[in-house]
């Protein structure tokens, strides 16, 4: 019996003084928030990029599949989404930190960047479905008033695409978030590099990396939770 | 009527009264079947031309083409005598004084009731905002549906849709009207409200090409009718000419199924 309280009091005693360490002294979570403000400003800074250069991508294929123009920029849309999608995203910020912007000191700004990047050709692929989606109809109706195809498609198509493919983007951004872990790399200070500092203070790997795993969680439930709803909204004004 | 004496019609026209004219006119979607097999055909200022015939046989094709949303495989089709086929044609401009009504209306539906009507004449800067506007409560008056302008297309039942695509294509003063199906996806009760906006277009002399299963409406409204099938233009003719005296076997069977 005074085993079993002695193993309680042992654990007890082990999470306070973690706690203590890892959060309380030297006001360490400030660390801890620091490196969560750069997580969400890079992830969702990163996914307005993504969703910018991923419309881009989709209107010159889709404009290119539908007339048989801008045949160079569809090639050059083509070779970046196979490159963005055939190399690893920590290779391609590591270029970019190490290469493109070598002289860059300003990591947060490379990483939201070389996210961005890499998230515009996955986004692509949800836009173009997304312009799919909208029915040819309005294409025609646009280009019978005589609009050019650009502005169809800026003002008639993108939009009611955009409404469309408003949760699979909420989902972007749901799983940037959390590949940005992998930040650290160019010496940004996230939440999982902060995890890694207050690790090399405290000795304790424990206790940091359980409670940022449960900081990832709480955060992506959230942001689920956020989506979900969303979806549910457009359903509903989709139907009436 | 035979070809012969379509073009000898055609020569006694004044080139200015005519506002579109196909020349062996030609598309296929799939190689070897011609959806569209020479069609010739000429559609005069002020003249209400109305397409009938059975499914399939090229009547939406056919005018779809007119205003180039389908390409022709070949053949030219002349708006104001300028070949609208050819290349580095400004098909914007062509089409702006063009307007089409859709099967299924297509109205924007991201667009309030009165941007659907004005957005296209005031981003391709024909007329100004206020301009716009105007026009289009005007029109929108004409057909009692004033108090929708600021509604969305959602909250309109499928003939109150079918007027207002009407009244956003009439906006960009056209000078020709095609009609695709207007009716063809309304509920029964529908049909009357969208058909009499097109009687009184008709009344004021707009020049008209309405393809359509509605029977009564071409024998009241016609000018010509034209009886496509098969990518040909069968028989063509007056209301009375075409439904009392039908030439063709093919037509009269058609005329026997639908009458």
């Amino acid at each position: 019996m005074n085993a079993i309280i002695d193993f309680f009091k042992g654990v007890g005693d082990y999470l306070a003084t973690a706690f203590d360490k890892t959060f309380i002294r030297e006001a360490r979570y400030m660390m801890f928030l620091d490196g969560l403000k750069n997580t969400l400003i890079i992830a969702l800074c990163a996914t307005i990029l993504g969703v910018a250069i991923g419309a881009l991508i989709a209107m010159v294929k889709t404009v290119h599949k539908q007339s048989g123009k801008l045949k160079l920029l569809n090639a050059i849309c083509e070779a970046y989404t196979t490159i963005i999608r055939g190399t690893p995203v920590v290779v391609q910020l590591l270029i970019m930190y190490f290469i493109v912007f070598a002289n860059s000191t300003r990591p947060v700004l490379v990483g939201i960047i070389g996210f961005g990047i890499n998230s515009g050709a996955y986004v692509a692929e949800i836009m173009r479905a997304g312009i799919n989606a909208v029915d040819i109809g309005q294409t025609e109706a646009g280009r019978s008033l005589g609009l050019s195809h650009g502005v169809t498609m800026r003002s008639i198509v993108l939009p009611q695409a955009i409404k469309n493919v408003l949760p699979a983007i909420g989902n972007e951004f749901i799983s940037l978030l959390k590949e940005t872990s992998v930040i650290g790399f160019l010496g940004v200070i996230d939440l999982t590099k902060a995890a890694q500092r207050v690790i090399s203070r405290t000795a304790d790997p424990y206790f940091p990396y359980i409670a940022i795993a449960l900081v990832y969680l709480g955060v992506v439930c959230i942001l689920n939770y956020f989506v979900t709803k969303l979806e549910k909204r457009l359903a509903k004004s989709d139907r009436t | 009527m035979t070809e012969l004496e379509t073009m000898q019609t055609n020569e006694t026209v004044a080139p200015s009264d005519v506002i579109i004219e196909t020349r062996d006119l030609h598309k296929s979607f799939v190689k070897g079947k011609m959806v569209l097999d020479g069609i010739d055909c000429t559609i005069r200022r002020g003249e209400q031309v109305v397409v009938i015939g059975p499914s399939g046989g090229g009547k939406s094709t056919f005018l779809r083409c007119l205003n180039m949303l389908e390409t022709p495989t070949s053949g030219q089709i002349l708006v104001n005598g300028e070949d609208i086929t050819a290349k580095g044609v400004d098909l914007d401009k062509v089409r702006a004084k063009m307007g089409m009504v859709f099967q299924h209306f297509n109205l924007f539906p991201h667009f309030t009731v009165l941007k659907n009507i004005t957005f296209a004449p005031v981003t391709l800067k024909l007329q100004t905002p206020e301009e716009a506007e105007e026009n289009a409560m005007r029109l929108l008056r004409r057909i009692g549906l004033e108090e929708k302008a600021e509604a969305y297309p959602s909250q309109l039942s499928g003939g109150q849709k079918q007027r207002i695509a009407i009244v956003r294509a009439l906006a960009m003063n056209p000078e020709i009207m095609l009609f695709d199906e207007p009716t063809s996806a309304l509920d029964p009760e529908m049909v009357g409200e969208v058909l009499d906006v097109m009687k009184e277009l008709a009344k004021d002399n707009m020049t008209m090409v309405v393809v359509t299963h509605e029977m009564g409406f071409a024998r009241e409204v016609a000018d010509r009718i034209l009886f496509i099938d098969q990518g040909h233009i069968l028989e063509q003719g007056t209301p009375e000419e075409f439904f009392n005296n039908p030439q063709q076997p093919r037509t009269k069977e058609f005329l026997a199924k639908v009458l």
